[in-house]
């Protein structure tokens, strides 16, 4: 194996837990480092790249949407996918059965759909694998 | 022998089976293998010198090597000084450069 490619796959539904933001970190890392990457976006992770996404003003602060400039995990998924769009490579597959149980079919440019059946193809392929659950 | 990276992300003093990975992550070093235990998110709160109860002082006298992501520090403003001198800080580059080691199996807790 003379490239080296990072597989990790995550759970955690969007704006839930630090682990999503850290998961995004290391593929950022990656990518950066020219190591390709593969993610496996399981149960509620599919809901990360869902398109609808809307930053929102913060009524609490008085901040407007421009002055709040609140971060969404479809903005991380497509700058992610910029980053990775030739060499070096992120493949982002969302797990087709956890996508239909949430209608999450609306995702940014560039997310395929698959099953644990490539989970398991892009782990065999790759440098090392990386789990990250749910707690 | 192996290179074994745990990547702890809880925080001790809410998930009591912090210790079983520390316990884990010692029986492997006591068997030869390479082992990096990897601070991230509220992990990073028993890097401090003030947690007395933390398990990680054990952990390093076994001859694990501990790090600390730099984010995490930041965003709890732990500074790198407040924590066991023995615990580097480090930045998830080198998080990335242990896990596409080869013969090397990436934990995350």
């Amino acid at each position: 194996m003379a490239e080296k490619k990072l597989t990790i796959a995550i759970m955690d539904a969007p704006y839930e837990k630090a682990s999503t933001i850290t998961a995004m970190r290391i593929v950022s890392a990656a990518l950066t480092k020219g190591i390709d990457v593969n993610v496996f976006a399981y149960e509620g992770a599919v809901n990360l790249a869902m398109k609808e996404q809307a930053p929102h003003a913060n009524p609490v602060k008085g901040t407007t949407v421009e002055q709040e400039e609140h971060p969404t995990t479809k903005e991380f998924v497509r700058s992610l996918l910029e980053l990775g769009k030739s060499n070096p490579q992120l493949t982002w597959v969302n797990c087709g059965l956890c996508v239909d149980e949430r209608g999450a079919v609306n995702v940014v440019d560039g997310v395929k759909r698959g099953s644990p059946a490539d989970f398991l193809k892009m782990a065999n392929e790759s440098t090392n694998t990386l789990v990250i659950p749910t707690k | 022998m192996s290179n074994y990276v745990f990547i702890e992300s809880r925080d001790p003093f809410d998930s009591p089976d912090c210790s079983f990975l520390a316990d884990t992550a010692a029986a492997l070093k006591n068997r030869g293998n390479t082992v990096t235990v990897f601070l991230v998110q509220n992990a990073v709160l028993g890097a401090r010198k003030q947690a007395h109860k933390s398990v990680l002082p054990q952990l390093l006298e076994s001859g694990v090597t501990i790090l600390a992501d730099d984010f995490s520090l930041r965003e709890r403003g732990i500074q790198s000084d407040e924590c066991q001198s023995a615990i580097k800080t480090a930045s998830i580059d080198q998080l990335v450069d242990l896990i596409v080691q080869e013969n090397t199996k990436a934990v995350w807790h």
